[in-house]
């Protein structure tokens, strides 16, 4: 698993696109100066939304052995911050400013075996994950999530790939995962690699933790982008500089802070490094926390928050208002 | 001479090569690494090298994920784990973060590169390409260097040279003649005939030297068995190369005339020359050398005698390659040139630039500074 971090921006133009499942596009891209993608890849690309450039991540879903055909898969989320709408009206022939694949996500060789868990859109990150295993013969169980067969992506071809190493569980058909018993279940030897909604993938990490299961056999990644409530509008005021703006469905709180001129720190714009930390001063509502930095003590205490990913929401009519303070 | 002939596209046009990756290298002998870790370089990646509580030899990437700071610098901790010394993040023997002492939880990202290791023939191999294709049935055949019926020691060379001119060197023993004048060498050498074969991953020469005085090296090592012995032998030398950088070499001399060449050495003495080659750099290489032998398993004085002696001879050696390695960078207008002699190097070198290809890359040396037209940048959102 050598991993690579180094960005090397290159451009890709698009070669084919097409809905493969409900909401999902698939984009086909070949960059101009390809690498192998490894499992668990994704490639960080540039996309215009309001005529403003924004960086984006998506996983690798599959790619040619050279690199030289990289596919990537994007479901428009009902709450999309633009990303995704811009993605889905990408045509062929559009050319785009995109990163060498990115590794954060490594899939071990060698392990007794492996759990494998996608819930919707998630499955991007664990196809390669599952067509490796496959071709080396480990031992593994591919867990799909989904709302219907008709929103899950890759579904057939995974189901002819994998035969009875894939479970499948579709909410609209009364079949919908229980975490609970899924982590019950789980050897403690196995390792899992998960990509799907934060709120699955706290369950699972909380139910993981509560068996006392060895972290690190845990593997996850999230780009930030879900959340346990939808995105709503809300304000944010900062006392000391006497900023007040107000975040907008599509905007991050971190987007709307920079264009209101607050000098932010960041760096990963997933909530995973923990730079962008706000702390809360008040709050009208509640912090819909979507990092995967604080504990759950700390997000409990609602005291701090990664503004890069997460939100003030409100449960009545009035607009969430939270009031910071920053670094 | 341009790109667009063809038949010119031998490996005559690369004097010193890239190294594959899909390959075990040695990565230290098994008594180097121990749980004080240390760091080496291997096939021009830094390695942290430790054995976890239970003895298992460990490879991580010798940088941490936070700041790069050596791994190897830090100290082993709980079953398997090592702490980064500077701000204390703790990783498994796979390279995932475990402990990540100033927050609450673990960033999902903070791993470390963790390589697949075997620990055979009394030492530590690295695999530093695919891992799915790791397959430990891959180390090359060394097992004189742990087999009851054999017994003898060997040391390590850092020889500043790219691997293939090391390999070049041990494909070759008519240099022994000119490089190693007052231990083995000897005119027969370039004298006699000598026979190549090869296969998918080995290539083999076989030489005889039959009815000749043996030289000072070798007249001891008889002795050392037949003490009264005096007159003329059988020599051989039969290289064994198996890819990508190992060549274990069947050395000896018999009482001339008693049968060796048919296959009866019993009035001889036989050693095996164990050389694998691991490359640190593009211009530097690990050499892990060792001189087997099959008689005289008591002696601890001939163990440490044989080793000695090969240390010698291998200076030689060493002093030779450096040079050859500067004058290569020196005159880069220069190709080389092949002889006969050469065959059994060219083997390895078509063997070698096989499995580059394999894995997608050529056999030409990347220049020292590639130019790029799009550099490695950082760049952050909007």
């Amino acid at each position: 698993m050598v991993a690579s971090n180094i960005e090397v921006w290159q451009h890709a133009t698009v070669v084919e696109t097409s809905e493969i499942a409900t909401g999902i596009r698939r984009i086909v891209l070949e960059p101009n100066r390809p690498v192998k993608a490894d499992p668990g890849t994704h490639l960080d690309l540039m996309v215009t939304i309001d005529g403003r450039p924004e960086r984006r991540s998506y996983s690798i879903v599959d790619a040619s052995p050279d690199g030289r055909r990289v596919a990537l898969s994007v479901f428009r989320t009902p709450a999309s911050r633009g990303g995704s709408i811009a993605m889905h009206a990408l045509q062929v022939g559009d050319v785009l400013e995109v990163t060498q694949p990115l590794q954060n996500f490594p899939l071990r060789h060698g392990a007794p075996r492996y759990l494998l868990l996608a819930g919707g859109v998630g499955i991007t990150a664990i196809v390669a994950m599952a067509r490796a295993l496959a071709r080396v013969k480990a031992e593994f169980t591919l867990v799909y999530a989904g709302r219907s067969r008709a929103a899950m992506a890759y579904l057939a071809e995974l189901e002819a790939e994998l035969g009875d190493r894939i479970r499948i569980h579709v909410d609209d058909e009364g079949t919908t995962m229980s975490v609970a018993g899924l982590v019950e279940q789980i050897a403690e030897d196995t390792e899992v690699y998960m990509c799907g909604p934060i709120r699955l993938m706290d369950a699972v990490r909380r139910a993981w933790n509560d068996r006392g299961l060895p972290p690190q056999q845990l593997r996850y990644e999230t780009f930030g982008a879900s959340g346990w409530f939808d995105p709503q509008e809300f304000t944010v005021r900062i006392p000391r500089l006497g900023v007040e703006t107000v975040v907008p469905k599509g905007r991050s709180m971190l987007e709307a802070l920079e264009e209101a001129g607050v000098d932010m720190m960041f760096d990963c714009r997933r909530g995973e490094c923990g730079l962008c930390e706000v702390r809360v001063l008040d709050l009208a509502g509640d912090v819909d926390h979507r990092d995967v930095f604080y504990s759950d003590r700390q997000k409990e205490a609602r005291a701090k928050m990664c503004c890069c990913v997460s939100r003030a929401v409100s449960a009545t009519d009035a607009p969430a208002v939270v009031s910071i303070e920053v670094s | 001479m341009t790109d667009t002939m063809p038949a010119r596209q031998t490996s005559t046009t690369h004097k010193v090569m890239p190294h594959p990756l899909n390959a075990w290298y040695v990565a230290a002998w098994d008594h180097e690494v121990t749980r004080t870790p240390m760091s080496r370089r291997i096939a021009d990646r830094p390695l942290a090298l430790y054995r976890t509580e239970d003895g298992r030899a460990v490879a991580l990437a010798d940088a941490c994920w936070h700041r790069l700071a050596p791994l190897s610098m830090g100290k082993v901790v709980g079953r398997d784990g090592i702490q980064c010394p500077y701000h204390g993040i703790v990783y498994d023997s796979l390279g995932r973060c475990v402990s990540m002492p100033a927050q609450e939880t673990i960033n999902p990202s903070a791993t470390v590169p963790s390589f697949p290791v075997v620990e055979r023939y009394r030492y530590v191999w690295v695999w530093l390409g695919d891992p799915a294709l790791a397959d430990p049935d891959l180390v090359p055949d060394m097992h004189q260097m742990d087999d009851p019926a054999w017994a003898g020691d060997g040391l390590t060379i850092h020889a500043k040279c790219n691997f293939q001119l090391v390999l070049d060197n041990l494909m070759d023993l008519t240099h022994e003649e000119f490089v190693h004048t007052s231990s083995i060498g000897q005119e027969e050498l370039s004298e006699s005939e000598f026979i190549v074969s090869h296969d998918e991953r080995t290539v083999t020469v076989e030489r005889w030297m039959l009815g000749i005085d043996a030289p000072p090296f070798w007249l001891k090592n008889i002795r050392d068995k037949f003490p009264d012995f005096s007159g003329k032998v059988d020599r051989w030398q039969i290289i064994h190369f198996e890819a990508p950088s190992t060549i274990c070499i069947d050395v000896g001399v018999a009482k001339a005339g008693t049968g060796a060449p048919e296959g009866d050495r019993s009035q001889g003495v036989n050693g095996y020359v164990m050389n694998t080659i691991t490359p640190e750099t593009d211009r530097t290489s690990h050499y892990f050398w060792a001189f087997m032998r099959n008689y005289r398993l008591e002696s601890q004085l001939i163990t440490t005698q044989l080793r000695q002696g090969v240390t010698r001879v291998f200076g030689e050696d060493e002093v030779m390659l450096q040079a050859q390695q500067e004058a290569i960078d020196a005159n880069p207008d220069y190709e080389f040139y092949n002889l006969n002699i050469d065959a059994g190097g060219m083997w390895a070198r078509r063997i070698i630039e096989r499995m580059l290809a394999a894995e997608g890359r050529s056999a030409r040396m990347a220049p020292a500074a590639p130019a790029s037209s799009m550099t490695p940048v950082r760049r952050t959102g909007a």
